[in-house]
C-alpha cells in the first residue's frame, strides 16, 4: 500500500505569491495514497531537507512528492534527500508548480487549481515506480588510438603517460601523418620534421604503446568500457624482427615508376620502400600492387636476394588481431582536393599548377627538389608564382561551402617560403579574406606582405591557362574597383579545399558514429561537447573532425586523451538507471518479446542486442531483444516502437506514464 | 518523332547561313524539321533587361503553340533563344502560380512540357547515328570549336557534359574529319549583344578569342551561335585593328562544317555569304590528311 | 449566467527542449493561459501516441506534443521517430473521422520561452472556439457486448 509524501514549497513568495499552498497541501493530503501533506517556506534548504527526510521516517512513507521548482533544478537534490532517509532515490519526483505554474500566471483559482493537477499527476506516477539502482559497467583500461598523425601522437602520448595501456594503429607504413610533409610550420617556421620525429619516436618507445603501422581497423564491436576490435595487419612482406633498415632492397629493387605519396606524386619511389628518411618504423614494406614479384608471378627477387638477415618474405599473408578496449579516439586526418578538380584551371592538366602538399615537398629539404623551389614540367626555377588561396572553399557551386581554416596561413608560408629562397622573384596571393585568427598570426601574414614583399590582391581567379610556356592567371582586383588582373606566371599553387580521408564514411561506419554531408566526423554538442561523439567511449582529435591547425589539434588531442582518462579514472562506470529493459520471465513464456528488432533499429546508440533464448537442452527457441544498460541512454523511442509492449523505460514506464495521464484527467477538482 | 524548330529572329536574319546549313544537314540525313507556326520573338536580351514577366510570356508564347502543334521536341539552335525558352520553361514548370499567369496573359494553356533540345543534342541524338553513311570527305584541318557563352551557362540548362571544357562540338567536328585543338577561350564572352552599341568592347573581346585560336595553329573557327558567329566574323575590321598580326581566319557553324564533310555544295550551305572569306577551308577538303 | 468553457489542454513534451523552454518561459515571467498541464517524456520519440486517445477520452480538449527542433534531438533521432509516426498517426485518425485540428504537433528548443507560451495560448484559442471535445462519449459501447464473437472468428 502507498504511503506518498507531499511536500509543498513556497519558495519565498515565488510559489505562495500566486498559488495558495496552503490549500493545495491540504487537499493534496485528501488524495489516494497520499498519507502526509506539508507545505514549506524553502523545501532545497537543509531545514527543508530535514524535515523531508524526519517525514519519511515518521510517517512511513514509501514515495515522495516535492511540489516546487522544475526537476531540472533540484531532482537531484531531493532525491539525495530521498535516499538519506532510507528510501530509493527513485521513489521522489517533482511537481513544477514553480516555472510552469506559479511564475506564468496571475494570483487565481484556477492557478492553485492547476498547481493541485501537477502535483496530483506525480503521486499517481510516484505510486507506480519502481526501486531503480545504478548500472555498473566494468572498463578495460587499455585505449585505442586510430590514426598515427600528430593528433594520433598527442592523444596516444597523453593517455600512455597517465600510467594506461594504448595501442596504436596507422594505415601507413610510418607514423607522422601529413605533418610529417611539411617543410616548416606556422607562425613560428619551425621545421616540421625537426618538432614532429621527437613525438613519434617517444611514441615508438614508449613502453604502454603498442604501435601497429601499415594496418587498419577491420570491425568495432562492443560499448565503451568493453570494446572488441579486430585489426587487419597487412603483410608487411617484410619480417620486422629481422630486418635492421639497412635500406640495401629499396637501393636495389627494380620498380622504380611508382608515384610516391609521400611526395605528392612529384617523384618516385621503388616497390619496397619506407615512405621518408626518418619514418618510424625505419623498416621497408612491399607495396604488392606495384611489386613484379607479386604482379608478373614471382619475376624478380633482388630484395629477398639482397637481404644480409633474410627479412623478406613474400608469403606473409595479412593477420588479423584481435584487441579488447575500453575507450577508442579516432585521429584519422583529412585529406585535401587535388588541381585536377578544377575545370577552369585546366583540370590538372598542367604540371605546373600544384597543391599545397605539392608545394610543402618542393620547399622540403628532403623533397624532390632538395628544398629548390622548382617547376615540376621542366625543373627551371621560377620567377613569377601565383598562389590561389580558396581553392575550392567557401564556394557553394564547388560544393565545398565551408571555410577549410589552414589555408589562409599556409599560402602566406609557402610565399615567404619562396621569397626566401627566391630573392628577386615575385610573389602574388589572389585571396578573398585573410583569416588568421591565432596567436601570432596576423603578424605573420603581415610581415610575409611588409617584409617579404608578397603582393596581396583581393579577387578570384577565374581562369588559368597556358600560353607561350607562361600560365596565364586571370583574376580580378576588387580593390581598385573590379579591375581585371591577369598574371603571367611560372608556378601556380592552389590552396586547395581540405576533405575528409575517402575512406572517412567506411571508418565512420566501422566506429558507429555519426558524420555530416562533408564526410568530418560529428562531435556529440557543437559547442560544449567537441572532442566526444554520440558513441559512448569514443572521441575525436584533429582534422577527421573538422579542419584546423596544429596548435589546435594537438588541443583537441589531449582533451581527447583527457576524456578516455577520465573513463579509466574509476573500476567501473556508474550510469543512471533511466534504461530500457525487455521483460523477461520463466519457461515456457520467457519473453513477450517476438524478435521483430524494430527497436534495434531504431536505437540511436546500438544498445539493443540480440540475445539467444535457449530450452535447458540447448535448442535455440528465439532470439529476443535485449537491452545494453551500458549504451541505452534512456530515450524511449524503442518503447514506442515495440508493438506489444515488450520494451518498457524504467523512470518513464507505460504504467506510469498512463497513470500520469489518468490522474491529470479523471479526478474531479473539489 | 516530330521534331519542332524556332529559328528565333537571328536565324532567319542575318544568321541564315545557319537555317540553310542546318536544314541541308538535316535532309541529307533524312530528318524533317517542322516549323512552330506563328512564332514570335523570344525577347532575347531587350526583353529580360526591362520586365520579367514579359520575358518570360514571349517565349512561353513559343512553348504554348508548339505544344498546341502537338510537338514533344523542339530544336532551338539560336544559343540566346535556347536559353529565353529553357529559362522560361524552367519558371513555368516550377511554380504553379506564375504558369497560371502567364497562361493568364496568354490567353492560351501552356503546360512547359515540350523537351527543348540544344544544337548539340539535336545532333547528338539525330544526326550522329545515321552521319557515318553520309560523310564523304575530310575537313583536314586543326579548327578551334567556339562555344562562347551562352552555349555553356546556366550550365543547369545547357547540359554541357563539361561546362568548363566542352567538348560536344568537338566531337562533332573530329567526325568531320577535322582535328580540334585544345585552346583557351572556348567559353570567353564574345562581347554579345554589345556588337552595334560598344563595337570598341567586342573587338577587344572578340580578338583575344581569335589571337588564342591562330597562335594555336587553327585554319578555323567553329560556332554553334549566330551572335558569336557574327562578332568573330562581321567585325573582323575592327578586330584586325586590335591585334598584332591581322588575321583572315574563318568563322564558320559548327552545321556547315558537318554539311562540308557530307559533300554539300559550300554555296548551299551558305559558305559564300560569310565576311571573312572560307574559301582556304573548303579548299581543305580533300587535300592531303593532315 | 453561463460558465465560459475553458478547454482542458494536455501537453505530452520532451525534456531537454521543451520542457526546458517551459522553463524558460518560467524565469521569464511570461504569462500565459493556464489551460495546459506538461506530463514530461524524455524525448518525444517515447510518446506512445495512444496515450493520446486516453487523454481524449479522459476529459482532454486539446493536446499539444512538442519536442526538439529537428537534428537537435538530444538523443539523435527520437523526434523523427516522433514525426513519422504523427504523419501515420493523423491520417488514421482523420480517416476515424477525429478532429485532428485538436492535435497541434510542434517544435519549442530550450531557449524558445517566448515560443512555448505563444504556442499554449494560439492551441487554448483554437481549441477554445471549437468547443468541448465530447465526441467520444456518444459512442455506444453496448454494441460490443452484442457482436456475434463466433460469427468474426469464422
Amino acid at each position: 500500500m502507498a504511503r506518498i509524501g507531499v511536500f509543498i514549497c513556497h519558495c519565498g513568495e515565488n510559489i505562495s505569491a500566486t498559488v495558495d499552498v496552503d490549500k493545495v497541501a491540504r487537499l493534496a493530503g485528501k488524495l489516494s495514497g497520499v498519507a502526509y501533506s506539508v507545505d514549506y517556506k524553502y523545501m532545497c534548504s537543509d531545514p527543508g531537507q530535514t524535515l523531508i527526510v524526519d517525514a519519511i521516517k515518521e510517517h512511513k512513507l514509501t514515495g515522495i512528492v516535492v511540489g516546487a521548482c522544475s526537476p531540472r533544478m533540484h531532482e537531484g537534490t531531493f532525491r539525495k534527500a530521498a535516499e538519506k532517509a532510507g528510501i530509493n532515490p527513485y521513489f521522489c519526483e517533482m511537481a513544477n508548480i514553480r516555472e510552469h505554474c506559479s511564475w506564468v500566471h496571475p494570483k487565481s483559482d484556477e492557478t492553485t487549481r492547476k498547481a493541485l493537477d501537477i502535483v496530483r499527476t506525480m503521486v499517481e506516477k510516484v505510486k507506480n515506480d519502481t526501486a531503480l539502482y545504478p548500472i555498473k559497467v566494468p572498463i578495460t583500461k587499455t585505449a585505442l588510438v586510430i590514426g598515427g598523425g600528430i593528433a594520433g601522437i598527442q592523444a596516444a602520448l597523453d593517455i600512455a603517460n597517465a600510467g594506461h595501456q594504448v595501442i596504436m594503429v596507422e594505415k601507413s607504413p610510418s607514423i607522422g601523418g601529413h605533418m610529417s610533409q611539411l617543410s616548416e610550420t606556422f607562425p613560428t617556421l619551425d621545421c616540421s620534421q625537426c618538432i614532429l620525429t621527437p613525438r613519434m619516436v617517444e611514441v615508438a618507445q614508449h613502453p604502454n604503446i603498442t604501435l601497429h603501422t601499415f594496418a587498419t581497423v577491420e570491425d568495432v564491436s562492443g560499448f565503451i568500457g568493453n570494446f572488441d576490435v579486430n585489426i587487419r595487419l597487412k603483410a608487411k612482406s617484410v619480417d620486422f624482427e629481422k630486418c635492421t633498415g639497412c635500406g640495401s632492397c629499396w637501393q636495389k629493387c627494380p620498380s622504380k615508376k611508382i608515384p610516391d605519396e609521400f611526395n605528392a606524386g612529384m617523384s618516385f619511389r621503388t616497390a619496397i620502400y619506407t615512405p621518408f628518411p626518418q619514418a618510424v618504423p625505419n623498416k621497408p614494406v612491399i607495396d604488392r600492387a606495384n611489386c613484379t614479384w607479386f604482379t608478373k608471378d614471382g619475376k624478380c627477387g633482388v630484395c629477398a636476394k639482397i637481404c644480409p638477415t633474410g627479412a623478406i618474405d613474400y608469403t606473409k599473408e595479412d593477420e588479423i588481431l584481435n584487441i579488447k578496449v575500453g575507450a577508442i579516439v579516432t585521429a584519422t586526418g583529412f585529406d585535401i582536393k587535388h588541381s585536377d578538380f578544377f575545370p577552369e584551371y585546366g583540370y590538372g592538366k598542367h604540371p605546373d599548377i600544384i597543391d599545397g602538399l605539392q608545394f610543402e615537398r618542393l620547399a622540403s629539404a628532403s623533397g624532390p627538389t632538395g628544398g629548390e623551389i622548382r617547376r615540376p614540367s621542366d625543373g627551371k626555377i621560377p620567377e613569377t608564382v601565383v598562389f590561389l588561396a580558396c581553392a575550392g572553399s567557401r564556394d557553394k557551386a564547388k560544393g565545398i561551402e565551408y571555410c577549410s581554416k589552414i589555408c589562409c596561413m599556409y599560402t602566406a608560408k609557402h610565399a615567404m617560403l619562396y621569397k626566401h629562397k627566391n630573392h628577386h622573384g615575385k610573389a602574388h596571393v589572389f585571396y578573398m579574406d585573410i583569416r588568421s585568427a591565432g596567436k601570432s598570426y596576423d603578424e605573420f601574414v603581415r610581415r610575409a606582405i611588409e617584409e617579404d614583399d608578397v603582393n596581396y590582391i583581393r579577387g578570384r581567379v577565374s581562369k588559368i591557362y597556358e600560353k607561350n610556356g607562361k600560365l596565364m592567371v586571370v583574376g580580378v582586383d576588387t580593390l581598385l574597383g573590379a579591375k581585371p588582373v591577369t598574371i603571367e606566371a611560372d608556378l601556380v599553387v592552389l590552396a586547395t579545399a581540405v576533405v575528409a580521408n575517402e575512406d572517412a564514411e567506411s571508418v565512420a561506419q566501422k566506429l558507429h558514429i555519426s558524420y555530416d554531408k562533408h564526410k568530418f566526423f560529428a562531435e556529440a554538442h557543437p559547442k560544449l561537447k567537441p572532442v566526444e561523439t554520440n558513441t559512448a567511449g569514443i572521441t575525436l582529435a584533429g582534422a577527421c573532425q573538422s579542419a584546423k591547425d596544429i596548435p589546435e589539434t594537438v588541443a583537441q588531442a589531449s582533451a581527447a586523451a583527457a576524456k578516455t582518462i577520465i573513463l579509466f579514472s574509476g573500476n567501473e562506470l556508474t550510469r543512471e538507471p533511466v534504461v530500457a529493459i525487455v521483460n523477461r520471465s520463466a519457461a515456457p513464456v520467457f519473453t513477450t518479446c517476438t524478435g521483430c528488432f524494430l527497436c534495434q533499429e531504431v536505437c540511436p546508440y546500438q544498445a539493443i542486442e540480440r540475445e539467444e533464448i535457449r530450452d535447458r537442452a540447448g535448442n535455440l527457441l528465439m532470439n529476443a531483444a535485449k537491452v545494453n544498460a551500458g549504451l541505452c541512454q534512456g530515450c524511449g523511442t524503442c518503447v514506442a516502437m515495440c508493438r506489444n509492449k515488450s520494451i518498457d523505460l524504467q523512470g518513464f514506464s507505460n504504467q506510469q506514464m498512463l497513470s500520469e495521464v489518468m490522474g491529470l484527467l479523471n479526478v474531479p477538482f473539489e | 518523332m516530330r521534331i519542332g524548330y524556332y529559328p528565333g529572329c537571328s536565324l532567319q536574319g542575318s544568321g541564315k547561313e545557319y537555317s540553310d546549313s542546318l536544314f541541308a544537314v538535316a535532309e541529307k540525313c533524312g530528318i524533317v524539321l517542322e516549323e512552330i507556326n506563328d512564332w514570335n520573338c523570344c525577347g532575347a536580351s531587350a526583353a529580360h533587361a526591362l520586365n520579367h514577366d514579359l520575358s518570360v510570356a514571349l517565349p512561353a508564347r513559343t512553348l504554348a503553340l508548339a505544344e498546341k502543334q502537338g510537338l514533344e521536341q523542339i530544336l532551338v539552335p539560336c544559343a540566346a533563344c535556347f536559353g529565353r525558352l529553357a529559362n522560361a520553361q524552367q519558371e513555368l514548370v516550377s511554380s504553379e502560380p506564375m504558369r497560371e499567369k502567364i497562361s493568364d496573359y496568354l490567353d492560351m494553356p501552356i503546360k512547359g512540357s515540350a523537351r527543348i533540345l540544344t544544337v548539340f543534342e539535336f545532333l547528338q541524338e539525330h544526326i550522329f547515328p545515321v552521319a557515318d553513311q553520309h560523310i564523304v570527305n575530310k575537313l583536314n584541318h586543326k579548327t578551334a570549336c567556339y562555344y562562347g557563352c551562352l552555349l555553356s551557362r546556366p550550365k543547369e540548362l545547357t547540359r554541357l557534359e563539361h561546362p568548363e571544357d566542352p567538348m560536344e562540338m568537338d566531337k562533332v567536328m573530329e567526325m568531320a574529319g577535322a582535328i580540334p585543338i585544345d585552346w583557351a577561350f572556348k567559353t570567353e564572352c564574345c562581347g554579345a549583344g554589345l556588337s552595334v552599341s560598344r563595337t570598341d568592347i567586342v573587338a577587344k573581346l572578340s580578338a583575344k578569342i581569335v589571337e588564342d585560336a591562330v597562335s594555336r595553329g587553327a585554319e578555323s573557327i567553329v560556332v554553334a551561335c549566330p551572335m558569336c558567329q557574327m562578332n568573330l566574323d562581321l567585325r573582323r575590321p575592327e578586330i584586325n585593328r586590335q591585334m598584332d598580326k591581322k588575321s583572315d581566319i574563318p568563322v564558320m557553324f559548327v552545321t556547315q562544317a558537318l554539311g562540308l564533310s557530307m559533300g554539300i555544295s559550300a554555296d548551299k550551305l551558305g559558305l559564300n555569304s560569310h565576311f571573312v572569306s572560307t574559301g582556304k577551308v573548303v579548299s581543305c577538303v580533300g587535300r592531303k590528311e593532315l | 449566467m453561463a460558465e465560459t468553457f475553458e478547454p482542458k489542454i494536455v501537453a505530452f513534451v520532451c525534456n531537454w527542449c521543451t520542457y526546458a523552454g517551459a522553463d524558460l518561459a518560467g524565469t521569464s515571467r511570461t504569462k500565459y493561459e493556464t489551460n495546459v498541464r506538461i506530463i514530461r517524456f524524455p524525448c518525444t520519440g517515447r510518446i506512445d501516441f495512444m496515450l493520446l486517445i486516453k487523454a481524449f477520452q479522459n476529459g482532454a480538449d486539446g493536446i499539444i506534443v512538442s519536442g526538439c527542433h529537428p537534428n537537435d534531438c538530444h538523443y539523435t533521432s527520437g523526434n523523427f521517430h516522433a514525426r513519422r509516426r504523427w504523419m501515420v498517426f493523423k491520417s488514421m485518425l482523420e480517416f476515424m473521422g477525429f478532429p485532428t485540428e485538436r492535435i497541434t504537433f510542434s517544435w519549442v528548443s530550450a531557449a524558445e520561452g517566448k515560443k512555448w507560451a505563444d504556442l499554449v495560448n494560439e492551441t487554448t484559442d483554437s481549441v477554445r472556439a471549437l468547443g468541448s471535445f465530447t465526441d467520444y462519449k456518444n459512442l455506444d459501447f453496448s454494441q460490443f457486448n452484442q457482436m456475434d464473437h463466433e460469427a468474426i472468428a469464422r
